[in-house]
């Protein structure tokens, strides 16, 4: 028995469908095989760049269309490529991090599964930008079906030339590695996926040096994730210009958004940069309204890393800027919707939990503090909070935010932070009551 | 040997690709878990001769990771994903329910040995709430009814 991802997304009835390009054909059942691929103009780009452009011709037009990094920090990818020294002796390594784990966040598992060779299209091409001639794909060991998709696609381009040696008779030599991980969130963060294919502990490194000058194995290294990469083959296709066309001035293209939650049409949606955040929520092509008739009590954005937005804020286009200015991140893409009857410190709890297991220990205030954090938030859930505890939890988030090597810390409070911002009320509530503000019920 | 010909075949494949062999530790460790559903000192000693990497080394790589168990565990593995999307759609309540209906508690194996019951982090299948990985597939969009069919199908060795 074999279950592929159901999809969920509004390739057919997205408004201005020609500038789909991700998912445009991700409902074709057979697009994962090579064969369709190739009808769909798959590899073109691939070979474009290796026939006619030096690497810097491709890092340029990359920097020119605006990508920036999908996986949550959105730096410009172009840029991070132009990181890699020119004139070291050393190999290069290019790292396409496929461990998607951060909660609320499912896009990148549609990708592998469903369109699996346009990821190694997209690698490949990134991969002859920074000179490098073998690339790892660092793929979540509970990711089966991804791991086999693209490993099964790895073959079939290897069998047509499309990998290994002189390609297109070329001269380029490029060797692909699936390297899967084995259930550690900090895998995600790209140090810690360097740790892990070197057989060590997923621990966050300290930077300087960055992995663009000593990475894998001390040698340039670049990671990218999976949703970036894929772009790359149709900004090679249709130019910088077309991308830049779509999304903001600084928020360009296109983004795969994960809806979830308390929503009526959950799903995976491919949208220009910018798109209405509202809309997402309530079109009737998008997520369609809350659920059970229910009234909006708050929003996460991107992923659990990032600040809970309150309804008034819903109104805010999807792009790194406005979201910033919004008060949180866009992060993954990972949006979280929450109904009215859902308990806020229920639902920090469980954050906060899943924080405290991920840490890798490394770094005092996140090993330590995510542990207090989480101590304390469940004695007010049990009903046995004290009176100074928002004050100790103020005090502990703030001694963790921005006092740790990797951004796990800092993920682990500003959604606590956010709360404790915009819900103080309702924290209080819970303390003095001993119980929920809200009455809530998640049956099944 | 507890590992077979056929995984040691395949890590030494792999092995071949890796520029350090030290890079082989997680794929080894994958496909020894793979073989036999757990990973233990004996496995170390075993992955360090065909690598060539400190037993210690592999050691303390598998301690880090949640998916190298050392010891083994049901036939079916049920893996209930308990973060938030899936919570907001009810996945305490389908935990209780599989307790309940398997009469262990999570992190506990049946005594036929058929089911093991974990409830893990996030399994990235957020839009497809509440879902459960049974072994390598995911069984998403979960109901009371379906839950129902899929347990009632596993121990009649569907």
């Amino acid at each position: 028995m074999t279950f592929y991802s159901p999809v969920v997304t509004n390739a057919k009835e997205i408004a201005g469908h020609e500038k789909l390009h991700l998912f445009e054909y991700v409902e074709d059942e057979k697009q994962y095989q090579l064969k369709r691929y190739l009808e769909h103009g798959g590899y073109a780009a691939w070979k474009t760049v290796l026939g006619k452009m030096k690497p810097e011709e491709v890092i340029e037009e990359v920097k020119k269309s605006g990508l920036r990094g999908r996986g949550g920090a959105g730096f410009p990818t172009g840029m991070k490529w132009s990181f890699v020294p020119k004139d070291s002796p050393k190999v290069r390594y290019l790292l396409c991090n496929a461990d998607e784990s951060e909660p609320g966040t499912c896009k990148d598992r549609v990708l592998m599964e469903r369109d699996p060779h346009v990821v190694i299209e997209g690698m490949a091409i990134g991969a002859y930008a920074i000179g490098c001639h073998l690339m790892f794909c660092y793929i979540r060991g509970e990711f089966h079906h991804s791991i086999e998709r693209i490993e099964k696609a790895m073959e079939e381009a290897y069998s047509k030339g499309h990998l290994g040696k002189n390609i297109y008779g070329s001269g380029y030599d490029l060797e692909m590695i699936v390297h899967t991980g084995a259930g550690a969130y900090m895998c995600g963060e790209e140090t810690g996926l360097i740790n892990s294919i070197e057989g060590e502990k997923g621990m966050a490194r300290i930077r300087p040096p960055f992995p663009a000058i000593e990475g894998l194995w001390e040698c340039p290294t670049i990671v990218n994730n999976v949703e970036s990469l894929a772009a790359v083959p149709h900004i090679i296709n249709r130019g910088a210009d077309w991308y830049r066309s779509m999304g903001t001035e600084k928020s360009a293209g296109t983004k795969l958004f994960s809806l979830s939650g308390h929503i009526n049409r959950p799903g995976n949606y491919e949208v220009e940069l910018g798109f209405s955040l509202q809309k997402l929520i309530y079109d009737a092509n998008y997520g369609n309204g809350i659920s059970d008739g229910k009234k909006l009590k708050a929003v996460i954005p991107g992923g659990v890393s990032t600040p809970f937005l309150t309804p008034d804020k819903v109104d805010v286009p999807l792009d790194y800027e406005s979201l910033t200015e919004a008060g949180s991140m866009l992060g993954s893409g990972g949006v979280i919707v929450l109904h009215e009857d859902t308990c806020i410190v229920w639902t920090i709890l469980k954050l906060i939990k899943f924080f405290r297991h991920e840490s890798c220990g490394k770094c005092t205030p996140c090993r330590e503090g995510t542990g207090w954090l989480e101590q304390i938030i469940q004695k007010i859930e049990d009903g046995r909070g004290g009176p100074d505890d928002l004050e100790k939890l103020d005090s502990i988030c703030g001694n963790i935010l921005g006092r740790t090597i990797c951004p796990l810390g800092d993920a682990a409070v500003m959604p606590i932070q956010s709360t404790l911002k915009h819900w103080r009320d309702e924290w209080q509530y819970h303390i003095e009551h001993k119980k929920c503000l809200v009455n809530q019920n998640f049956g099944f | 040997m507890i590992l077979s010909e056929k995984t040691v075949k395949k890590i030494n494949d792999k092995l071949s690709k890796y520029p350090k062999a030290k890079g082989m530790i997680l794929p080894a460790l994958t496909l020894a878990y793979k073989q036999l559903g757990y990973v233990d000192n004996e496995i170390y000693i075993e992955i360090s001769e065909i690598i060539n990497v400190p037993q210690l080394e592999i050691a303390e790589a598998a301690s880090f990771y949640t998916m190298f168990p050392k010891k083994p565990r049901g036939k079916y593995l049920l893996q209930v994903c308990n973060n938030i999307s899936c919570a907001l759609l009810g996945a305490d309540a389908m935990v209780d329910r599989l307790e309940e209906k398997l009469a262990i508690k999570r992190g506990e194996t049946t005594d036929d040995g058929l089911f093991t019951l974990i409830s893990v982090e996030c399994l990235g299948s957020c839009c497809t709430a509440p879902m459960i990985q049974i072994n390598d597939d995911f069984h998403e969009n979960l109901t009371r009814q379906k839950l129902d069919e899929l347990l009632e199908g596993l121990k009649n060795g569907k």
